[in-house]
């Protein structure tokens, strides 16, 4: 029945939801502009992609080579570190640690994103769901979880890894998305339900638009910046879950994958022999980590209505 | 008081259902099921036949839920593969040791996060406030592991040498056990010795597993009381003429640390993974080190355990909190 | 001599990287022993910020205070937050607009009355609790002992604000501001609230200063009113003249968009055009110039001043006339 509204009044409606979301981003970029939290973080965020695309090009080695220049010395209480050519040394293995560190950006990345995605779409299915729905799909959808909410985030993600038969960096992965659905579901469904009872969905409802389009149209465009928010945060978390996770020997055993947190966390057996091998992992990390919060955290002050002017 | 207490107490009780059928889910769903996760390596097909038939893992598949809900309700999670003990009397061995670090850690987390937060607050947008906020936003960017390893290393043995690199206790100091916690039975049996040493051993890993807990209360407290400060009610105290230490104790700081309260108990989730990490790295033999051990052993009944209690724990931790809550603000009892 | 002598108050609040804005711009006005002033205008006109300046409860840091309040004396803008505190909740009190988030949701509504008491009368433990009780008692709270140990979410709308009038008035000030106490409530419970007020102002002889959007207020209350729009006083009269013939054309506009009972059937109602927004500053001419029906070219050009008009005082270039204000009164 919705050619009874004339399009004159959809678009009105369309209009309401607009000013009530998109202005209010464009208000929140303009004041992240202005920001030196955001611009450090973006900044940091934007050379990590830099160097994950660009990595292979980067290399001055080959970062799966064992070199016997740098294996042929090695004695079992030592690892060569910077030598001529080979900037931060050698790894346990005889292979050039730079270029390792360097390619490792792109494993990072692809875990960060990877895990965010996954958790992202499931939880933003059961958070839609029961925020679209209401009633008992939204009893029964935010019972199950508050029940992934009652395990304690790395135990649960040990739980699920502990599954696979033999571990690698899908499980990983997985294991990380799994502990931030329950997060993005509760964030978006409680974004829809507050975005229910804002006017421009009333007037939309009022004016007999169906619900299908409402929640498409109206209440999910306007409930993504919290997700977008947490997503950003999200993708510290998962690079520093992924690497607890490699440490408690639930990682790829794949020795020939470079990846920021596997590295870190099988260089901690030669902590004494060349810390430099857990340093330049932990700090790429730490920085990271350090970018994808900041951003997120100005991202979210931006967004909040407290700080309108 | 007692009712809005038994009507949190019973709202938990579904929650910790699901969670029981998740776990006995999780048992299932282990590579080779049950039984070829209870054999590890040394599972044949015949072997696995064997072990299903007396598990009762051919009875239906609801008989074998109740059957292992009844277990559980008893405290009977099997023996561990690795030490052959049963896993009950494995935790209860390890817990104190990690009760005892948690609650380190708890204590340095509060005891510093409060006061900084609040110091934060007060002197917003200036030098102090911004070192306190970089400093917790790279105290949550930092691998939790990585950090125990970076105190070891300036801290004790070869760097420092201020605190014991390991362990709870110095090996070869005479010390009595009582409840198993190294400190309070220093205090019990009087010997001081063995408390503070016990206390030294403590220092290095509370520190470490406290960091991020720490760096999250520090920021709910600021953001809390830049809002409260700006309630009606702190005018209101203002209006009084009371004196600043009034105003800041019994009208903002009392409504600043209600959302804090809420963060504490939230806390506790990532001690518990926190202390995983941490025990292992200072070789400290509580639950987190059961568990470390358990994932490289594939040590499944002791796994399945330590991921109910752990989850248990949570739950209890939080209806404590909710509870706490309930006692500050009168309005949450109301409801 | 006046209990308060306000003399060409200005507040301007100046935050980082943005221009400064004129909050109060010399405003001055008297209030006597036992007397009643009304400050009214519209939100933004400087009403309250006034009455936060005179109480030294502007934020510490982002503003300017200028001129003087002079209360029994002491210009209380000179004094230390120390001092100031001890002037606070034992000379001059405040009763602010919303009663629920103006109460600590957390702290039982006996020890917000007695904090107070004891820390300028210095009552403790039974006396306080007394005396609370007594408080309670005379501002119309009923079973007045049992709500002392309630909680503000367990009181309706009007017993909270009943309870901060208790708390304003616990030590017999010589001055209450009431910033806007009725604007948060049922229309009937306001009129109870007035009537409390004007009772327990002539008991006690206490000067209020009434701080209001709303004329009905004033016209039930004050002695004396003073017009602000823009950060200044644009006319100041005794009641019965300001209602009779407002004289400031915004005064009079204020009385036009007040639907009226009394009114011949099929009179409109009189709306200011515009709103504050549309504002120009005062060093431009007037500042109501654009929303102005009387405006002409000298209020573009000169700002008027506040001058002696009749028993009252006008800031404008083109009055009201008073017989059109008879006029319309009459009608």
């Amino acid at each position: 029945m919705t050619t009874i509204m004339p399009k004159r009044r959809k678009d009105k409606v369309d209009e309401l939801a607009k000013a009530a979301g998109t202005s209010l981003t464009a208000q929140a970029f303009k004041r992240m502009r202005r920001s030196p939290v955001a611009i450090t973080g973006a900044v940091i965020v934007a050379l990590f992609l830099l160097m994950a695309i660009f990595a292979p090009l980067l290399t001055p080695k080959d970062p799966y080579f064992r070199y016997p220049e740098l294996f042929t010395i090695k004695t079992p209480n030592f690892i060569p570190g910077s030598m001529p050519g080979f900037l931060f040394g050698s790894d346990e293995f005889g292979r050039d640690f730079f270029s390792r560190v360097l390619v490792a950006s792109q494993q990072t990345l692809l875990v960060g994103v990877l895990a965010t995605l996954i958790g992202l779409s499931i939880g933003m299915v059961i958070g839609g769901l029961a925020g679209a729905f209401g009633g008992w799909v939204d009893t029964v959808l935010m019972r199950l979880v508050d029940v992934m909410l009652s395990v304690p985030s790395l135990l649960l993600a040990i739980s699920i890894a502990a599954l696979a038969a033999q571990p690698s960096q899908w499980t990983v992965i997985i294991a990380v998305s799994i502990v931030t659905v329950p997060i993005f579901a509760r964030l978006l469904r409680g974004a829809m339900l507050a975005q229910r009872s804002s006017d421009h969905v009333l007037a939309a409802t009022a004016v007999g638009i169906r619900r299908r389009t409402i929640v498409l149209r109206h209440m999910l465009p306007n409930s993504m910046g919290p997700v977008l928010v947490q997503a950003t945060l999200t993708l510290a978390t998962a690079i520093l879950e992924a690497a607890a996770l490699s440490f408690l020997g639930l990682g790829d055993p794949d020795t020939d994958r470079a990846e920021w947190g596997l590295m870190l966390a099988n260089a901690q057996r030669y902590l004494e022999v060349r810390p430099e091998l857990a340093f330049y992992p932990a700090i790429a990390i730490i920085i990271v980590a350090l970018g994808f919060t900041l951003l997120g955290e100005s991202m979210r002050e931006a967004l909040d209505p407290k700080n309108r002017r | 008081m007692l009712r809005f207490v038994v009507r949190r107490l019973l709202q938990a009780i579904p929650t910790l259902f699901i969670l029981s059928i998740l776990v006995f889910a999780w048992l299932r769903a282990l590579p080779g099921g049950p039984a070829g996760a209870m054999l590890g390596d040394k599972a044949t097909p015949e072997k696995i036949a064997d072990l299903n038939r007396t598990l009762g893992l051919d009875q239906p598949i609801f008989v074998q839920y109740f059957k292992f809900l009844g277990r559980v309700l008893t405290g009977d999670f099997g023996s561990s593969l690795v030490s052959n003990q049963a896993v009950l009397d494995e935790i209860g061995f390890a817990l104190p040791a990690t009760i005892e670090l948690s609650l380190t850690a708890l204590l340095l987390a509060v005891g510093f996060g409060i006061p900084l937060g609040y110091l934060a607050a007060r002197y917003h947008g200036r030098l102090v406030d911004n070192s306190v906020v970089i400093g917790t936003l790279v105290g949550v960017a930092v691998p939790v592991f990585f950090l125990g390893y970076l105190l070891k290393l300036w801290f004790a043995g070869e760097g420092l040498g201020w605190f014991p690199p390991s362990g709870r206790q110095t090996t070869g100091i005479d010390a009595t056990e009582v409840t198993g916690f190294a400190t309070l039975d220093g205090l019990l049996t009087g010997e001081f010795d063995a408390f503070g040493d016990a206390l030294w051993h403590l220092v290095l890993p509370g520190v470490a597993l406290a960091t991020i807990p720490a760096a999250v209360i520090v920021r709910i407290t600021r953001a809390s009381v830049l809002d409260v400060v700006n309630e009606d009610f702190v005018r209101t105290a203002e209006s009084k003429g009371l004196g600043r230490q009034t105003v800041r104790r019994r009208h903002v700081l009392r409504n600043a640390l209600l959302p804090v309260t809420t963060t504490i108990g939230l806390q506790t989730g990532l001690l518990l993974g926190g202390a995983v990490l941490t025990e292992r790295v200072f070789n400290w033999r509580g639950i987190g080190y059961l568990l470390a051990e358990g994932i490289e052993r594939r040590d499944y009944p002791r796994l399945q355990a330590l991921i109910l209690l752990g989850a248990v724990v949570y739950v209890l931790v939080n209806l404590l909190v909710d509870i706490a809550y309930g006692i500050i603000d009168p309005r949450v009892r109301a409801r | 001599m006046a209990l308060l002598e306000v003399r060409d108050l200005s507040v301007v609040f100046q935050r980082k990287g943005e221009k400064p804005f004129t909050a109060v711009d010399g405003v001055s006005f008297d209030v006597d022993p036992g007397q009643t002033v009304g400050l009214v205008g519209e939100s933004g006109c400087g009403k309250s910020v006034t009455s936060l300046a005179i109480m030294g409860l502007l934020p510490r840091r982002g503003n300017r205070v200028g001129g003087t309040a002079t209360f029994e004396g002491t210009n209380l803008l000179s004094l230390s937050d120390n001092q100031m505190r001890e002037r606070r909740g034992r000379d001059l009190g405040m009763v602010f607009q919303d009663p629920l988030s103006s109460l600590n949701p957390v702290i039982s509504i006996g020890l917000q009355v007695t904090e107070v008491l004891q820390r300028h009368r210095g009552m403790k433990g039974d006396a306080a609790k007394r005396k609370a009780a007594e408080l309670l008692d005379k501002v119309g709270i009923p079973d007045p002992t049992r709500r002392l140990s309630e909680y503000p979410h367990q009181l309706s709308g009007g017993m909270r604000q009943r309870a901060l009038i208790a708390i304003a008035l616990a030590c017999a000030p010589r001055l209450l501001i009431a910033d806007e106490p009725t604007t948060a409530l049922d229309v009937t419970i306001q009129a109870q609230i007035l009537s409390l007020l004007k009772e327990l102002v002539t008991d006690t002889g206490t000067a209020l200063v009434m701080i209001t959007h709303d004329l009905g207020v004033v016209a039930g209350l004050c002695d004396e009113v003073n017009v602000l729009y823009g950060g200044k006083i644009v006319e100041r009269a005794e009641r019965h003249a300001l209602f009779n013939h407002a004289r400031h054309p915004y005064t009079h506009g204020l009385l036009g968009s007040i639907p009226r009972l009394d009114a011949p059937k099929g009179e409109k109602l009189v709306p200011i055009k515009g709103s504050v927004s549309d504002n120009i500053p005062w060093d431009n001419g007037c500042a109501f110039a654009p929303r102005c029906p009387n405006a002409i070219d000298d209020c573009r050009q000169t700002m008027p001043v506040l001058e002696t008009d009749g028993p009252g005082q006008l800031r404008c270039h083109n009055p009201v006339e008073l017989a059109d204000a008879v006029r319309e009164g009459a009608r």
